[in-house]
């Protein structure tokens, strides 16, 4: 803390050489020193106030000196404090006694100047300084120079003013904090300085919306309640009560009975929660109205539509296309098996895979029936393509079929999943190579469904299902003859021939032919394993069908890659009749109708219609049907209506109506009895090859 | 004899008329259940004191079904009333008790 007289000397030479360079600067510098001043007067100007019960005392009694010694005992502290013990039972004397004694306290007001509140002080006065200063500099403007000489003279009795001051000691520093003491300290903001902004938006215009609901209905109600009233009421449903309860004894039974058939109902709901196969029977009847709406002039033309034009060709028909079958999920796979449904005429199945080696993916089983041209009625598909299928005729909802993969797989329609009901594995025998054929047999002797196959490995194996199980059985092992002697040094090689194609004598239970890539055609039996009955020198190239003749049971067609269809007596080593088609034939089916009426198709898309009885030279109906360039690669007749299913190698099925012409015969046999039919159907084709046979022999 | 009898008859009477007995309801069926085992529970609570019972009723329904019921609960009482439709529920309880529950905002 500075006293207020050291200050002062100090500030003053540095005003004054402000004052002499600037007048703006002096103004500023002067109002500082005009506290200083201030406080010199008024300092001056106070008196020593004396209290007024202060003793007036002589100097000599001023003077005299009382001497006082100060210890560090108190005089009122106790010497003799005792206190119980509980520890040892007794009083005991305490040693140590408390010797400080406050006399006097006071707290004070002073605050060091570094410290917060001091400094805050400090600002504080200066803004009301400042404030001060600005007004008394207005007023003294005019006599500045008067005023710097006074000043100078007030500095010298400076040692006088030091007795009041340190009189008033508290004051001063008071007035010390007060006075700007750092002139560096940045400088408070003006907390007045400020602008006051407003704007104002637009109101938006206030409207009144009101709607009205309409009161929640009411109505009235009346009443009196008193004690007879209730008295009835409750009289009366006892009555009730008592009733009903008389009405339950006697009924107990039946309505236990009642009871039964409710829960009957419930659990019988229950099993049908799955209602939608409710819904489906009914979808599925209407997607067939839908359908038959759709393919109404289709569903016309099949019923009743006659080429009236085959009236005036002569002997020649042709083909009308009926319905289109075909289904995304199977769109880039090929047509590899046909066959219809025996039981339900307007069922057919379809087996989807691919022929090209390089191109093999999955397949697909669909079954198609003419009354739904847009959807299968059944979908199954699996991993390896479909090539062969064939239906049961006693059980027509059992599928049997022959994969790429070799194996051979049973499928029921009845079973609504899509896997297999039974399949056979790479443990049970399976093909090594693509299976060519499946086919039904009768039911062995201990009434096991069975079946055959034929496949590129060379074996024909019969599948017999035992107790839910596949079991085979190799039934032959194709051999090329007369190929073992090439290999010198004893080993014996036995390259293995590869079937493609079987069929079953329809009579001689033993009998079959199957025909194999090398384009040789075997007769073999069921019994013999080992040897063929016979064989036929038959094609170039793959043989690709082999048939036996609906009626005639000596003759048999087969067709292949050659381009040739072939018919056979199976007596005659040489063939009866060839066609060549100009195209690899896919497929070769006989009519069901007449024994001399077969269809060809062939890859370059076109259907060809043989009637031997009409011309034994070239077909009667000979019409491109597949769209584009698209192979044809099967065909099925269909039992009993006029109309044949082609299969092409882009998945798609087209359905032909044979015109009158093609089917001429069988009109007319419809005419006689039935059972005359086969028969003369025999003689009818007998006839024909007799004509053959005599060439033959004669050659 | 007779009178004896006749006393015979009210304790029976009074014994088996515990339960509830709907007289008139438009509520649907859930509501019309609970309102009603809601009047049981209040009567039986409140036995000899209507006035309590009434309030109970009338503030439980409040909460339950929105506010603006109405109960009246006597022996003998006649009344005409107007309500919402599908709110109203006039019972016998206890033998001696009328109840009427309504509600009209």
């Amino acid at each position: 803390m500075i006293p207020a007289s050291a200050k002062a000397p100090h500030k003053q030479p540095h005003k004054q050489s402000i004052s002499i360079g600037r007048g703006t600067r002096k103004r500023d510098e002067d109002s500082g020193t005009e506290v200083g001043e201030g406080t010199d007067e008024w300092a001056q100007s106070k008196a020593t106030v004396r209290p007024p019960d202060q003793l007036e005392l002589t100097d000599a009694e001023l003077k005299e000196e009382f001497t006082r010694i100060l210890t560090a005992n108190n005089p009122h502290a106790p010497q003799n404090i005792v206190r119980y013990s509980f520890k040892e039972g007794t009083y005991k004397p305490i040693g140590f006694v408390n010797q400080l004694a406050v006399h006097y306290t006071q707290v004070g007001n002073l605050i060091p100047k570094d410290s917060d509140e001091g400094r805050r002080q400090h600002y504080r006065d200066e803004l009301v300084a400042g404030s001060q200063e600005s007004v008394k500099v207005i007023s003294e403007t005019g006599n500045l120079e008067e005023d710097e000489e006074p000043k100078e003279l007030e500095t010298e009795p400076g040692s006088q003013t030091d007795v009041p001051a340190a009189g008033a000691a508290e004051k001063v520093t008071e007035e010390e904090l007060m006075t700007p003491k750092q002139p560096k300290e940045r400088k408070l903001t003006n907390q007045f300085n400020f602008s006051e902004r407003a704007s104002q938006t637009y109101n938006n215009p206030v409207r009144d919306r009101e709607c009205q609901t309409e009161p929640p209905p009411r109505t009235n109600f009346s009443a009196t309640a008193n004690q007879w009233e209730i008295y009835d009421a409750y009289v009366e449903e006892l009555e009730k009560q008592e009733k009903t309860k008389e009405k339950e004894k006697a009924k107990t039974p039946v309505a236990k009975k009642s009871g039964k058939m409710a829960m009957r109902k419930l659990t019988s709901m229950e099993s049908q929660t799955d209602d939608l196969i409710k819904l489906s029977q009914a979808a599925k009847i209407m997607e067939r109205m839908v359908n038959q709406n759709t393919y109404d002039d289709i569903a016309q033309d099949f019923k009743y539509y006659d080429d009236a034009a085959d009236e005036y060709r002569d002997q020649v028909g042709t083909l009308l296309p009926l319905w289109k079958f075909q289904n995304d999920k199977a769109k880039r796979l090929s047509v590899t098996a046909l066959c219809w449904n025996p039981k339900y005429r307007d069922l057919f199945a379809v087996g989807y895979g691919s022929y090209d080696f390089m191109k093999q993916s999955r397949g697909m089983l669909l079954l198609y029936s003419l009354k739904n041209p847009s959807f299968p009625e059944y979908m199954f598909s699996s991993n390896s393509g479909v090539m062969c299928l064939d239906i049961h005729v006693d059980h027509p909802y059992l599928v049997a079929v022959g994969h790429y993969d070799g194996n051979v797989a049973i499928y029921n329609l009845k079973k609504p999943h899509s896997q297999p009901s039974f399949c056979s594995s790479a443990k049970s025998g399976k093909h090594s190579d693509p299976v060519w054929q499946v086919k039904w047999q009768k039911d062995d002797m201990d009434q096991n469904l069975n079946f055959f196959s034929v496949s590129s490995d060379g074996r024909i194996v019969s599948w017999t299902l035992v107790k839910r199980k596949l079991v085979h059985i190799d039934v032959i092992k194709l051999k090329v003859e007369g190929s073992t002697t090439e290999v010198p040094e004893g080993l014996q090689l036995h390259p293995v021939g590869c079937g493609t194609a079987f069929d079953f004598h329809k009579e001689i239970d033993y009998m079959f032919l199957v025909g194999t890539e090398e384009g040789k055609i075997y007769k073999c039996s069921k019994s013999y394993s080992s040897q063929f009955l016979d064989t036929y020198d038959a094609h170039n190239m793959s043989v690709d069908t082999v048939s036996w003749n609906p009626y005639h049971t000596k003759v048999f067609m087969s067709c292949s890659s050659d381009w040739t269809v072939k018919i056979w007596d199976h007596t005659i080593k040489t063939p009866m009749f060839i066609y060549d088609l100009n195209s690899a034939v896919g497929d070769v089916a006989w009519a069901p109708y007449s024994s001399t009426v077969f269809a060809a198709v062939t890859t370059d898309g076109k259907a060809h219609i043989f009637d031997l009885a009409i011309n034994k030279y070239e077909a009667i109906c000979n019409q491109p049907v597949a769209a584009k360039k698209n192979r044809l690669t099967h065909v099925q007749f269909n039992l009993i209506h006029p109309i044949i299913i082609v299969g092409d190698d882009r998945g798609h099925i087209i359905s032909l109506k044979l015109s009158p012409n093609l089917r001429k015969m069988p009109k007319e046999k419809k005419g006689q009895e039935v059972q005359k039919g086969p028969a003369v159907e025999i003689a009818k084709l007998d006839k024909l090859l007799n004509l053959v046979r005599e060439v033959k022999i004669k050659t | 004899m007779g009178e004896t009898e006749g006393k015979k008859d009210e304790a029976d009477y009074k014994r088996l008329q515990t339960f509830p007995l709907v007289r008139h309801s438009d509520m649907p069926e859930e509501m019309r259940v609970e309102t009603m085992e809601l009047c049981v529970t209040a009567c039986e609570k409140f036995s000899n004191n209507n006035e309590s019972a009434a309030k109970m009723i009338k503030e439980t329904m409040d909460k339950k079904f929105g506010s603006s019921w109405h109960v009246v609960i006597g022996e003998g009482f006649g009344f005409e009333i107007t309500h919402e439709v599908k709110n109203l529920l006039y019972l016998y309880f206890g033998g001696t008790l009328a109840v009427c529950v309504w509600k009209c905002s």
